[in-house]
Parts: C-alpha cells; structure tokens; sequence
C-alpha cells in the first residue's frame, strides 16, 4: 500500500512540473497581457510532432527534443508578432475566437504535414528499464522527467527571481503601464517571454511524448488543465504555478489512484466502482472552483 | 467592454423590422417544401441542426450579450439538456411534453446552481470558473459507465409529439423552428420589459445599479438562468436529431464553438446567435466540400472576423449597407 502511494507521488509530481511547463509560460501572457491564449496547448501539440519528426530523421531522443524547443520557440515568436500581438489590447471575447481560430489551423496543419495517425516517439533505449529507488522500482525515464521538470523549474525561478529580464518580467505581470512609463520595452519583452513560454509547452511535449500519445487534439486536453493550475496558483505568479502544478498533478494522480479504492471502504463495491473514477476525474475542478469561491485571486497571486 | 454599448439599439425593433421577421419566418418554414421540390432531402436535416444550434448560441448570446457576462460553460447545460430526454426515454419516457420541458427544467436548475456560485467572480475568473463547471459535468458523464460512458446513450427513436411524427425531419424541422421563433419572439419581449432594461443598464454600469438598489447579483443569475435553460432546450432537440447524447456535447471545444458562434453572428443582437450559428455551419458545410483542409480556411476566416468585423457578421453588414446608403 505504502508502495503504491509513493508511485503515484512520483508520478502526480512527474505530471505536475510537467503541467508547470505548460503553465510557466500561460500565466505570464495571461498575467502580463491580460490575454487569454487557448492556443497555448497547440504549441504543446507542435513541440510534440517536432519532437517526434526530429527523433526519427536523428535517431537520437535528446536531439528531437532540442530541435522541438527551438523549432517551437520560432513558431512561438511568429505568431507573438502576426496575430497575438495585434490582440493584446482586445477584449477576451475576441481573443478567444481568434486563438480558437488558430487552434482549428494549428490542428489541421499538423494533420496536413503528419497524417491523421498518432506519432511513435520512443524514449531512449537506456532510459527504458525500471530503477530501484528505497525497495521499489519505478521507471527510469520518468525519473528522468522529474529531475528536468526541477532542473528547468530552478532556472525559471532564477530568471525571474535574480535577473534583470526576470525583474522586468515580474514588473510587467504587476503593473505594465507603470513598467513601460519606467522605459521598459513590454513589447520586445513579451516577444521573448512568449517563445521563451512556447519552448517550455515544447519541452513538455518532447518529455510527455513517450508516456501519452503524440496525437492531433493532444493540446485541447491539457490546456484546461493549465488553465486550472494558473487560477488556482494565481494569475500572472510563477511561484503560483508551480504551486498549482504541483497540487493538481499530486491530487489528479492521487485521486484516481486512491479515491475508488477509498469509496470501497464505505460503499458497496458496484457504486463505488462506478462512482470513484468519476469522482476522481472531477477532483481538481472542484479544488478550483473552492479556491476561486474562498480565495478569488488564487493561492499566490502577483499583484500583493 | 467594447463593442456592448450598440445592443440596445440592435434589439430595439421597429415595425418595420417585425415585418422583415415575420417574412424571414415564412421564408424559413417554406425551406423544406422547396428542398423537397428539388430533391435535396438531405439538407432538410441538416437545417434542423442548424436551428437547434442557433437556439443554443441565442441562449449564450442573451448571457453574453444582454447579461454582459463572458461564460465558458454553455455545453454543460447543452449536453445536460441532451443527457436528460436519452435517460428519460431509457426509462421509457418518449413524451416531448414531459422530457423537453424537463430537460429544459434539469438545464435551469443546473445553470441557477452554477451560477451563483460563479457570479461571486469577476471577468477572467469567471470565465474560468464557469469552464471549470463545464468540465465537471463533461468528466461525470464519460466516467458514468450506465449512461454510456464514453459512447454516448442513444435513443431509440425521437420524442413522441402528440399527433405529429417527428421521425419526419420535416416535422422535426418545424418543430424546431416553432420553438426557435418563440424564443425569439420571447426574448424581444423581455428586452424591452423592465427586467430587461435593468439587465443592460446593469451591463453598462454594474456600480452604479448597485448604488441605486437594484438587487444586481440576483438579476445576473436570472439572466444566467435563462440562458441556461435556452441551452437545455437545445439540447433536448440536438439528442433527438441525431438520437444520440453524445459526451461531444459538453466538452469544453463545443462551448468554445458556441461562443465563437455568438461572436461571428454579433455580441448581444437579438439575431446574433441565428446568425452566427448560419455563418459557422455554412461555412463549415461549404468549405468541407471544396477541400479536405477546409479547418484551415475556416479558421483564417475567423481570424478575419476577429480583425475586420470586430462586432460580428450582421453588423458588418449592417455596416456595409448603411455606408452605402450614406454614399448615396
């Protein structure tokens, strides 16, 4: 039992600083811009196929995943200043039939470029097998997501926290008039921040690839669940994305893995096999909508 | 918000638009004689969903428009609507008269629930929160294995209608079409009762109706309430067409179509949500014949709109006419 727990902790963490990856760079367009970008998970859905592409024409796993952070980062700065740019200033109704838009091209493009059939991206071939950690083997190259999932979590918050640009970021996600009347350039920064963001959401995709599948419509599923961590963590707050990654990837795991197995404790077992995956399923949405209803702003909001 | 302020305008008609109305309904129920007359059956069916969408993104546009709130959740009360009459009619209750109104009723109670909960919240945050609430109904009902789970429930056949066979699609067709008019017809009057006129005045200034008494937050749910029950309605309808309650209807992608609708038709103009619901799956119908891309040029055509129509299809329009009658 024990076992199990501590399974599911690491892989609710794994998925965790992977939704922060995601996250990382949502927060920061919708904090910073006020903008609502529900094309952000197509980013994920491009990194992925690069990723993938990249890794069949290489044969090598970490050159895909590089080439899928760059080639996204691009893609990402290309559509910062051909369209996203141009909406920044509009209200949220309009931002969102125009990222909808863009979500409808980005999905028939790689339908176009790919083919309709799921991509195989394989993870290293060292990398394939279990390792024993404390009694129990749990695979290594999730292992390995995690110990990337921290490295980049460590160096976003350097960034942010001890830089120049990382100020400048935090003060645009604060006040941006107040950061542009101070003369700095919002505008060539939110560029950088957004491929920087893109590059992330393709690093998670490179990452997730070999665990889910690389497939069209991969990016619609996640993006709501970015969209639950940055709400929960506070819009525009790195720190609360993290925080809020963390919580909903361990209560998302957690919940699926123990919630049937504790109904069974109180109900009988045919209710409780029915309405545990449920419940599970529900979990995290529930934890936003209690946050929201108690703490409107979220668990660690940007503006003090 | 921008772009709100025109509405009043839009839905205050004149008599001479009343008649245009009219003329448009008799147009419309003329449609399936004369796709019979030459032989395209098939688009009988498909107008139908065409009106059942428009009858769900008219209850979206009256929040969005008419209430001024941005929801993200219109396919929970959809869905819940097309869930409602396929578990009614598993239990063997074919009766339109009872499973539509409770679907319509089930749909209410939902969106009163949501609602008050939601409208503690403010613009992105109730976006948020309202998608949020969307996704819930979604995930219980694809984890709900005796309610067909990721498949769906289907029905037998559609809902019993008193002496008329709705198994007709040109029955069906004006049935739809009785209730879309109605609603209509329904909305335009609370428009310009008082209920309505506080709604857009709470719309234009939430603080200053506070200040002067109004009970805002219990107008907004009310609001919220019917349009909810507008979807519900809908729902109801879109099960019956396509005899299935599909998990489809709720996910989040369908209440993103709805608002997109809305938007592409024109933000809180009585016509907007019929009109947008026109654009989309003409669109979509037309574009699909021409390529196998056609996602492609369906979304470059919205990003036009977003950039050069920012008020929507019928107010471009709208525009372009009045220009040229400026012109003149």
């Amino acid at each position: 039992m024990i076992q199990l727990i501590l399974e599911q902790a690491l892989n609710g963490l794994q998925f965790g600083l992977m939704l922060f990856l995601l996250a990382a760079g949502l927060t920061l367009v919708f904090g910073i811009m006020d903008m609502i970008n529900l094309a952000h998970g197509s980013l994920y859905m491009v990194g992925a196929y690069l990723a993938a592409a990249a890794a069949a024409a290489s044969g090598s796993f970490v050159i895909g995943v590089l080439a899928a952070v760059a080639g996204t980062a691009v893609v990402g700065a290309l559509l910062e200043v051909a369209v996203l740019r141009r909406l920044y200033a509009r209200d949220h109704l309009a931002q969102v039939l125009a990222t909808f838009a863009l979500i409808l091209i980005a999905n028939e493009a790689v339908r176009w470029v790919w083919g309709d059939q799921p991509m195989l991206l394989n993870a290293p071939e060292a990398l394939a097998g279990p390792v024993e950690i404390a009694g129990f083997s749990y695979p290594a190259y999730r292992l390995l997501i995690i110990a990337v999932g921290v490295a980049v979590a460590l160096a976003l918050y350097v960034v942010v926290a001890k830089t120049r640009v990382g100020m400048w970021v935090r003060a645009g996600a604060s006040n941006r008039e107040m950061t542009e009347a101070l003369g700095v350039n919002v505008k060539r920064l939110f560029t950088l921040v957004f491929a920087a963001g893109a590059g992330l959401c393709a690093l998670a995709g490179a990452l997730l690839g070999p665990l889910l599948a690389v497939q069209v419509g991969m990016g619609e599923s996640i993006l709501i669940l970015a969209f639950v961590v940055i709400v929960i963590g506070g819009i525009g707050s790195i720190r609360g994305a993290l925080a809020g990654s963390l919580l909903v990837g361990v209560v998302d795991t957690l919940g699926r893995a123990l919630l049937p197995w504790l109904l069974r404790a109180f109900l009988p077992a045919e209710v409780a096999s029915n309405l545990g995956p449920a419940l599970a399923a529900i979990l995290i949405y529930l934890l936003m909508a209690a946050i929201l209803f108690w703490k409107p702003a979220g668990l660690l909001p940007a503006r003090g | 918000m921008a772009g709100v302020g025109m509405k009043s305008a839009l839905y205050r008609q004149s008599a001479r638009r009343r008649g245009l109305a009219v003329a448009a309904l008799v147009a419309l129920a003329a449609l399936p004689l004369l796709l019979q007359a030459i032989g395209q059956d098939f688009y009988v069916s498909f107008a139908a969903r065409l009106l059942i969408f428009a009858l769900a993104a008219t209850g979206l546009n009256f929040i969005v428009g008419f209430g001024g709130m941005v929801a993200f959740g219109h396919a929970a009360f959809f869905g819940a609507g097309a869930y409602t009459v396929a578990i009614l009619a598993q239990h063997g209750v074919t009766s339109a008269f009872v499973a539509w109104p409770a679907a319509a009723g089930l749909a209410a109670l939902l969106a009163l629930g949501i609602g008050a909960v939601s409208l503690r919240t403010r613009g992105v945050y109730f976006i948020m929160i309202t998608l949020a609430f969307a996704q819930m109904i979604y995930y219980l009902f694809i984890s709900l294995k005796t309610w067909g789970g990721d498949d769906g429930l289907s029905l037998p056949a559609r809902s019993g209608f008193g002496p008329l066979h709705l198994g007709d699609d040109a029955v069906f067709y004006w049935v739809v079409l009785a209730c879309l008019a109605a609603v209509l017809f329904l909305l335009d009057r609370i428009a310009h009762a008082r209920f309505g006129r506080v709604l857009q005045a709470i719309r234009e200034n939430e603080s200053r109706m506070e200040a002067l008494g109004y009970p805002v937050a219990a107008y907004q749910l009310a609001c919220f309430v019917i349009g909810g029950t507008l979807a519900g309605l809908a729902g109801a309808l879109i099960a019956n067409h396509g005899l299935l309650a599909s998990p489809n209807l709720l996910h989040w992608t369908q209440s993103g179509t709805l608002l997109v609708m809305v938007i592409v038709g024109g933000v809180g103009a009585l016509y907007g949500g019929f009109a947008g619901a026109l654009t989309l799956l003409l669109l979509e119908e037309a574009l699909a014949a021409v390529t196998g891309h056609w996602h492609v040029a369906l979304g470059l055509l919205l990003l036009g709109v977003v950039f050069y129509a920012p008020r929507g299809v019928a107010a471009y329009l709208h525009g372009l006419v009045t220009r040229r009658q400026n012109d003149d």
